[in-house]
């Protein structure tokens, strides 16, 4: 069985992000990247399950500039068995995304695609369900749970209120949710065995996708600045100010 | 944000050609991203397992109740993580489970686990010096029965030098290791200070021990080193061996590493187990003591930075007389300084780190080149980071005020931690009479010569405006070295001067480290004028003009205050050695 894991090349989540000046973006001059945190699960679990024996290759696919070579290593590195780049130094959204990988879907015919809910970035939360869409296939989205068995892939999902358990024909498509396990650290021993796993390389525009963007980023503005707070004398003082001051209940 | 990962790229890879190993052989297998991959590693454990319990850590130390130590459990977490990913064995070859990793690499490396909670880092960090002094002098049925665990993370590691009665004179150590029937020896004796010398990290602690064969040679030549563990044999055979933990001792700094006084052999029954030949001991631990001193040079510079970016951050906030305070001139010249002080002794420590990976896999001339000048710059290397780290911690606390006095913040516990730095691996008053007395003669001067030719030779490149007027300043004083260090030599000679040429060891320390650090500030300003002459965004070159500025602040502002120490030396003052004990 053969697990696709799309991953994603992103600002590190212990980085202060500054917006620029002139507000035209994030500024990612002199910046940490790292793999977002939630294809790190994604990967993981991957991993979790090859060593169940459910699993028996793992492919992990990152599109974007030549950096991103950097967290295909880390993920072969972590465990996966080889991997693919999409090159491109466009600023691609979602479903240019998505169309890409429906590319290497068609390709490689993997039983399953994880992919993380979302990218710590951009926070579409949206290209799992897009590639879902596209290949028509199953999906189990915010996953605090996977388990296989006979062909069919339980998911146990993280919604509003509690907890629902899907289950999925193969080939099927998971997002992962925080919670779905912990991920573990690319070993020196293991870095060094990912240097001689395959990656293959392709390049965007060559594979019969339109890349234009119907998204515009307008403006990036930092949020607003906290203020100080205050402290209540007593519950009565608290009350009143939620009311009055605040307005968030009356 | 840990560290900025901008800077150690800039010292492995712009001011040192770290890529340049890549042609070794015993590197040939890495690549830059095995190298940045392995800095991800370091990053994210760090900061992930050892940072978020810095504080706590500090504010909980290890506790004794007679039989257990206690501690946080988050400390055992980071250990084994740290294990885990293969960093003990980092250095060593690919075959014994290692990843033939550079040290400057390596350093890289520690730098993070230093900033992030050097006192969690302690306990690893002792077990990979420990181990590594196993893997080179002890036998192969020693290394099987203790490297092995060690490297596996299962089994820990102290250096046990230290008693109540002597800490830089090792000579008059009195714990007696005796050969018994069976080809061990039984130790007796006292220990103090040691750190990591109990806990329940780890299934068993190997304590490698000094010690004296009776009937040995007298002072250092009769000290042999011993492998003595907390517990001797396996499985239901595992019995303690006779090594009493007297009780915790409470620090400054570093709290969460235990420190401890240890009794070897109350009940006559601790075993321990020879390594490499009888009194050959010290000479074993000097052999690892270059690389050990670079180590607790380049923690000290960590911590120091890591303070600085700190005060730096609160700067940047708070807002007094209209402006954030990094506004204000005299915050300027605080932040300024922390930044010279510990990216000079960030760039020192490289350019050490670099100097060791030289003396294992350069050619045979090289090598020995490497060696002659490490050694040389040893002392310089542990005791300016872990004089001036301590400085700039300072300085970050007085860069946030009040917030900087205060247990809310992080700043005191920089520089608390921090402090121990100057005190151990051979005290700062050692590392000053080291070098005077014995390191600036040591191979036919041969390492002085090497360094003085590379300080002018980093004069004469520099190109960039900034580059030239520090080396103009910097040649000002090199021009008065060998006068001076050739007269004091003279007077070394004598007996009767002698004494007072070492009273005044630490004026040339602060002569001859002060040289060496501008000039490692000017090897930086050359590396960043150079990219500054290219075309550059302005984001990349803030980088750049951060590091002139800094340089040009240590070689206007720090390097001129040698000069009355030059003279206190020319002088041959002797307001300190004449200075009698009664006067006090
Ligand atoms: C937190 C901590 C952790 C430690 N960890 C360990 C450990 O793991 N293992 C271990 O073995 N030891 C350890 N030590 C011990 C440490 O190495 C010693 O404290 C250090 O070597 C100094 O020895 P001392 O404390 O006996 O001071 P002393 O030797 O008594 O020195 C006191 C002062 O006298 C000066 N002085 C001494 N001799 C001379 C001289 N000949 N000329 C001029 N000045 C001199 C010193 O510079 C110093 O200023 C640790 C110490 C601390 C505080």
């Amino acid at each position: 069985m053969k697990v696709l894991v799309p991953i994603k090349r992103a600002i590190d989540y212990n980085v202060k992000v500054k917006v620029k000046a002139d507000q035209s973006d994030v500024d990612l001059a002199n910046v940490k990247m790292a793999l977002n945190p939630f294809c790190e699960i994604a990967v993981e679990e991957a991993i979790r399950l090859k060593e169940k024996g459910d699993v028996t290759e793992i492919v992990a696919v990152s599109i974007g500039p030549d950096a991103c070579v950097e967290q295909i290593r880390t993920a072969l590195a972590l465990g996966a068995d080889r991997g693919i780049h999409i090159k491109t130094e466009l600023n691609l959204d979602s479903l240019q995304i998505a169309k890409l990988l429906k590319t290497v879907v068609s390709d490689e015919n993997p039983d399953l695609v994880i992919l993380g809910k979302q990218s710590i970035d951009s926070d579409n939360n949206q290209t799992g369900q897009m590639l879902a869409a596209l290949t028509n296939m199953g999906q189990g989205t915010f996953a605090s749970e996977v388990s296989i068995a006979d062909g069919k892939v339980e998911v146990t999902r993280e919604i509003d209120g509690g907890l629902q358990t899907v289950a999925l024909q193969l080939p099927a498509i998971i997002t992962t949710d925080l919670r779905l396990n912990e991920p573990r650290y690319a070993s020196l021993p293991n870095i060094m065995k990912a240097k001689r796993k395959p990656v293959a390389v392709f390049n965007a525009d060559e594979l019969g996708v339109t890349l234009a963007s119907n998204v515009t980023l307008l403006k990036v503005t930092p949020p607003a600045q906290r203020k100080g707070g205050v402290k209540v004398a007593d519950v009565a003082e608290l009350v009143s100010k939620l009311k009055d001051e605040a307005k968030v209940i009356s | 944000m840990l560290i900025l990962r901008r800077e150690i790229e800039f010292q492995l890879y712009e001011n040192l050609d770290t890529l340049s190993l890549l042609k070794r052989s015993r590197f040939m297998e890495h690549n830059e991203h095995t190298f940045s991959a392995v800095l991800d590693t370091a990053e994210k454990i760090a900061t992930d397992c050892f940072l978020p319990h810095n504080h706590l850590a500090d504010q909980n130390e290890p506790s004794f109740d007679g039989q257990k130590v206690t501690m946080l459990p988050a400390v055992k977490i980071a250990y084994q993580a740290f294990a885990d990913a293969g960093f003990i064995a980092a250095r060593y070859d690919f075959d014994e489970g290692g990843m033939q990793l550079p040290e400057s690499v390596m350093t890289a490396c520690s730098g993070y686990f230093m900033a992030a909670n050097p006192s969690s880092t302690a306990y690893p960090f002792l077990t990979t010096a420990a181990a590594n002094v196993i893997k080179h002098f002890a036998s192969a049925d020693l290394k099987a029965r203790y490297l092995e665990p060690m490297l596996a993370g299962s089994y820990s590691g102290t250096m046990a030098l230290t008693e109540p009665h002597a800490g830089s004179s090792l000579a008059e150590i009195t714990t007696s290791a005796t050969l018994h029937a069976d080809g061990t020896y039984r130790i007796k004796g006292a220990k103090l200070y040691i750190s990591g010398g109990d806990h329940e990290l780890t299934e068993n602690i190997v304590h490698l021990v000094l010690a004296k064969i009776p009937g040995g040679p007298s002072g250092v030549k009769g000290i042999s080193l011993f492998i003595v563990p907390k517990y001797r044999g396996d499985g239901d055979n595992r019995v303690k061996n006779d090594i009493v933990l007297a009780g915790l001792i409470h620090k400054l700094g570093y709290r969460g590493t235990t420190s401890t006084a240890l009794t070897f052999g109350e009940q006559g029954d601790c075993h321990g187990y020879l390594v490499g030949e009888p009194h050959k001991g010290l000479q074993y631990m000097f052999m690892m003591m270059n690389e050990a001193r670079v180590g607790v040079g380049y923690g000290a510079a960590m911590i120091g930075y890591r303070g600085f970016q700190y005060s730096l951050e609160y700067a940047k906030e708070r807002l007094q007389g209209g402006k954030a305070i990094v506004e204000h001139g005299d915050v300027k010249r605080m932040l300024l300084a922390q930044k010279a002080y510990t990216e000079g002794a960030i760039a020192l420590c490289f350019y050490g780190a670099r100097l060791v990976d030289d003396i294992h896999t350069a050619d045979a001339e090289q090598a020995r080149d490497a060696a002659e000048l490490l050694d040389l710059l040893t002392p310089v290397i542990k005791a300016w980071p872990s004089e001036y780290g301590p400085k700039a911690n300072d300085l970050g606390i007085q860069v946030m005020g009040g917030a900087g006095y205060t247990r809310e913040y992080y700043a005191e516990q920089f520089w608390r931690d921090n402090r121990l730095n100057p005190i151990h691996e051979g005290t700062n008053g050692i590392q000053a009479l080291d070098l005077l007395g014995r390191k600036l003669w040591q191979n036919k001067q041969q390492g002085l010569a090497q360094l003085f030719a590379l300080v002018q030779t980093d004069c004469a490149i520099a190109s960039g405006p900034v580059g030239q007027q520090a080396a103009e300043c910097i040649s000002h004083y090199l021009a008065q070295m060998p006068a001076l260090i050739d007269s004091l030599g003279a007077d070394l000679q004598s007996k009767e001067s002698q004494a007072l040429q070492l009273a005044n060891a630490e004026c040339f320390m602060k002569v001859f480290s002060g040289v060496i650090l501008a000039w490692q500030w000017l090897r930086q300003i050359n590396t960043a004028e150079q990219r500054l002459g290219t075309e550059l965004t302005s984001e990349k070159a803030d980088y750049y003009h951060g590091k002139c500025q800094a340089g040009q602040y240590f070689v206007r502002w720090e390097l001129p205050q040698i000069a009355p120490y030059i003279t206190l030396l020319q002088n041959r003052d002797d307001s300190c050695h004449k200075m009698r004990t009664n006067w006090f």
